[in-house]
């Protein structure tokens, strides 16, 4: 076979359709030979393949890379933590599409990459981890700072590479960043020992890819198409539930307008928040553990589900054999591995999500034209009036604290409407995240940023830090909680410093909301170590903490102050902007499917079960 | 639960044995052998798997493996149309008045002795895991003084072979 030879296409940075701040990838000349050490050359793979920034920090077997850094085109952003690091490369590709890139040291360096490394493979997202490594004589003494990286993060990578010799390394660069972005997209590791990086050899660009296992299936199979278009066509209650894979494939676009021609109801997942506009009239909302009502019954009562680059992940299937028992399943993935992992599918296709769904509108169209005979659309008005009840009945929506402390949903609401659908909101993990991915109305694809799989706390600052630095003309707001925000904070200094004015919303409720929440439903009201002191202690404080990071620091403590608040954090464009919004510790996310259990039993509140017709089931 | 053996071409590189056990353990699934060696092609390595998996679990294993970059092909062999094998030595005890029985046995095994000690012979045979069990059922009595076994290898029957075709590279 002829192996992939890397085109500026394929070298990477598919950037999203339609994002603004994302250069077009010039195509790079053909370069070299130039006689230079592996770390020169490293440093001109990453030129040549169009890299504008890399968030790292350097260290002793990192060291020799940094020295031609220090003249090149490509900007360093020095953070405070590795972890930083590793989250701002996701941020930065979460929001822009493009591969982000960290760099990091040996050892305890490397180690601390291990985070956001999972992070970006449990959502898929294309980065390139760059390590350094001690000598080559010396890996296996124990030496210092020796950790075995490659072995560590084997199942946390999509692939990775110990570099052996300064020849391999532009070759292995293109290969990362080729790996990291077409297919389903994930995180790469190079680590590339000391030696290597010091060693005299010659860089030529453009290398051969050497992949010969590798062949992602893009286009989908003609008659599974056809016969996913069939059913789409025929069922009478049928749910388009889609996943992070579409905003992957940028194929948001042919989402709006496969959804329009078939009329069918779409549920996004967490991932996919923003891939289809919040306010169009067919969409249901977002499915899962903290979904609406209307998605999660859609789902259960459906009698076809088209899964386009979802995964039936546990936090949207609950009891995954309760779960839509009368589906049947079109399950559409770029990865052939996500088809019948969890759920058995009747039409499986593996193709990527444009490609998929592009050929769905075709030949869905066709059967529109009549071509392939005894199609005919089914009547979904019952469906449809099912479905607007429950959406009538069962809104998203929250008492007011019954101790006049401040509400959070209402702070996140107000946050997402003054902020608007422009802007970029980058959540961490917990209560704040559900209600972000709740109350802030999604209009635009790439607008919402999470830790979705892994669920790291800590992910906001830095993700916003790296969403900021890719798309400097977007307003970017990190949701975060009083723990997480407590995690990563640190990176504000690397904000202040480096000219990245992000502004982040510390929702406190004074403890560990999330976990408090479950203690609350099911551990009896014991709330065990969940309990931060930043109600009762006030430490730190989040104000004070802010000015000593170079940050504005802003607090609203009730309802009234809200809207000026945000309003003042949104006038300031010069430095970043911590906001601290007090609000109450008993604010419950709702509605919920206990971990476990089936979606069947959906609670709306606490203690209340919606009201179903079980006839229609 | 049903035994399958899976070939599996690998690009012959440092690490890969790693990729792949590794991916066996973190999904959860046994190993019943597993046999590695070069193939015709110096570049690509071939990894014998012998699992005990139901058929749903064992089409997402072999959908894992073929993630791994380095994996170039699982193909998986149906025992009624191919020939396999392991290699098993084992060292006997078997002094003057047992060691012509012990011998016959080895003959009826068509096994060969390898070494010879006063107290002791040592045996190689080859041959499907169900000969060998029965070649040390009968060797047991004698008592085994110690034993090592080899991973099954398997190749398909027939003049098809696994190494052609469009994944791989020419040699």
């Amino acid at each position: 076979m002829t192996r992939p030879t890397p085109t500026p296409e394929t070298l990477a940075h598919r950037a999203h359709a339609g994002t603004p701040a994302a250069p077009a990838v010039t195509p790079v000349a053909p370069t070299g030979p130039i006689r230079t050490s592996g770390a020169g050359s490293l440093v001109k793979s990453l030129e040549a393949l169009g890299v504008d920034v890399v968030f790292g920090i350097p260290g002793g077997a990192i060291l020799p890379a940094y020295d031609p850094l220090y003249d090149s085109t490509v900007r360093h952003v020095l953070v405070r933590h590795e972890q930083g690091g590793g989250h701002a490369a996701t941020g930065y590709a979460q929001a822009t599409g493009r591969v982000g890139v960290c760099m990091a040291t040996s050892g305890p360096g490397a180690t601390n990459l291990v985070t956001p490394i999972a992070d970006a493979y449990m959502d898929s997202v294309p980065i390139v981890a760059i390590t350094g490594q001690v000598a080559k004589p010396a890996i296996g003494t124990d030496a210092f700072q020796e950790a075995d990286i490659q072995g560590i993060t084997l199942p946390i990578t999509k692939h990775n590479y110990l570099v052996q010799t300064a020849e391999e390394i532009p070759r292995i660069l293109a290969e990362a960043f080729h790996l990291a972005a077409t297919g389903r997209p994930g995180p790469v590791l190079v680590d590339i020992p000391k030696d290597v990086l010091q060693a005299e050899t010659t860089f030529s660009w453009p290398p051969t890819l050497d992949l010969p296992g590798y062949r992602p299936t893009l286009h989908p199979h003609g008659k599974q198409i056809r016969e996913a278009a069939r059913l789409m066509t025929t069922a009478r209650r049928p749910v388009l539930y889609v996943g992070g894979g579409v905003l992957k494939a940028g194929a948001t676009e042919g989402l709006r307008k496969l959804a329009e021609l078939t009329g069918i109801p779409v549920v996004t997942t967490l991932m996919a928040r923003g891939a289809f506009p919040d306010s169009h009239p067919q969409h249901l909302g977002m499915p899962g553990m903290h979904g609406t009502v209307a998605a999660v019954y859609g789902l259960q009562r459906s009698d076809l589900i088209v899964a386009l680059g979802a995964r039936f992940d546990d936090r949207v299937t609950g009891k995954l054999d309760s779960f839509a028992p009368g589906a049947a399943i079109v399950h559409a993935d770029i990865d052939p591995a996500e088809i019948g992992k969890n759920r058995a599918a009747d039409v499986p296709i593996v193709g990527d999500a444009r490609h998929v769904i592009d050929e769905l509108i075709s030949a869905i169209e066709a059967i529109g034209r009549g071509e392939g005979g005894e199609a005919r659309t089914a009547d979904r008005t019952e469906w449809w009036a099912q479905l607007d009840d429950l959406r009538k009945r069962y809104p998203l929506g929250y008492d007011e604290p019954v101790d006049g402390t401040l509400a959070p949903q209402y702070v996140i609401e107000r946050l997402g409407r003054i902020a608007g659908p422009d802007a970029i909101y980058v959540a961490g993990v917990g209560q704040h995240q559900m209600w972000a991915s709740q109350f802030v109305s999604y209009e635009k694809p790439y607008t919402w940023l999470n830790s979705g799989g892994l669920g790291t706390m800590g992910y906001a600052v830095p993700a916003a830090m790296g969403a900021k630095a890719g798309r400097p003309d977007a307003t970017v707001w990190a949701i975060d909680g009083d723990g997480c925000f407590q995690m990563t904070n640190q990176e504000l200094a690397t904000c202040a410093l480096e000219g990245i004015p992000i502004k982040v919303a510390v929702i406190n409720n004074g403890n560990l909301g999330m976990v408090r929440q479950w203690q609350t439903l099911f551990y009896g009201e014991r709330y065990s170590n969940t309990d931060l002191g930043t109600h009762k202690h006030r430490i730190p404080d989040f104000v004070k903490l802010a000015e000593a990071l170079g940050c504005v620091g802003l607090r609203c403590e009730n309802a009234a102050d809200v809207d000026k608040t945000i309003e003042a954090a949104m006038a300031i464009n010069d430095a970043p902007v911590v906001v601290e919004f007090v609000v109450g510790k008993d604010a419950m996310v709702w509605p919920m499917v206990a971990a476990g259990t089936s979606n069947d039993e959906i609670m709306f509140a606490r203690g209340v079960r919606p009201a179903f017709d079980e006839d229609d089931i | 639960m049903t035994t399958h053996t899976l070939s599996v071409l690998v690009e012959n590189k440092p690490g890969v044995l790693a990729r792949v056990s590794g991916l066996f353990s973190r999904r959860s699934f046994n190993i019943d052998s597993l046999a590695v060696g070069e193939t015709e092609n110096p570049e690509v390595s071939r990894i014998t798997i012998v699992v005990n998996a139901e058929e749903s679990p064992l089409e997402q294993v072999t959908k894992q493996l073929n993630k791994l970059v380095n994996v170039l092909k699982i193909v998986e062999l149906d025992p009624g149309v191919s020939v396999s094998r392991e290699l098993l030595l084992v060292k006997v005890r078997a002094d003057r008045t047992m060691r012509s029985q012990v011998l016959e046995t080895v003959n009826l095994f068509r096994a060969r002795v390898v070494d010879v000690a006063p107290e002791t012979l040592t045996i190689e045979a080859t041959g499907t895991p169900d000969k060998l069990d029965a070649l040390l059922r009968d060797l047991e009595p004698y008592g085994i003084k110690e034993m090592v076994q080899s991973g099954l290898v398997a190749i398909g029957r027939g003049s098809r072979s696994i190494t052609t075709g469009s994944a791989l590279r020419a040699a």
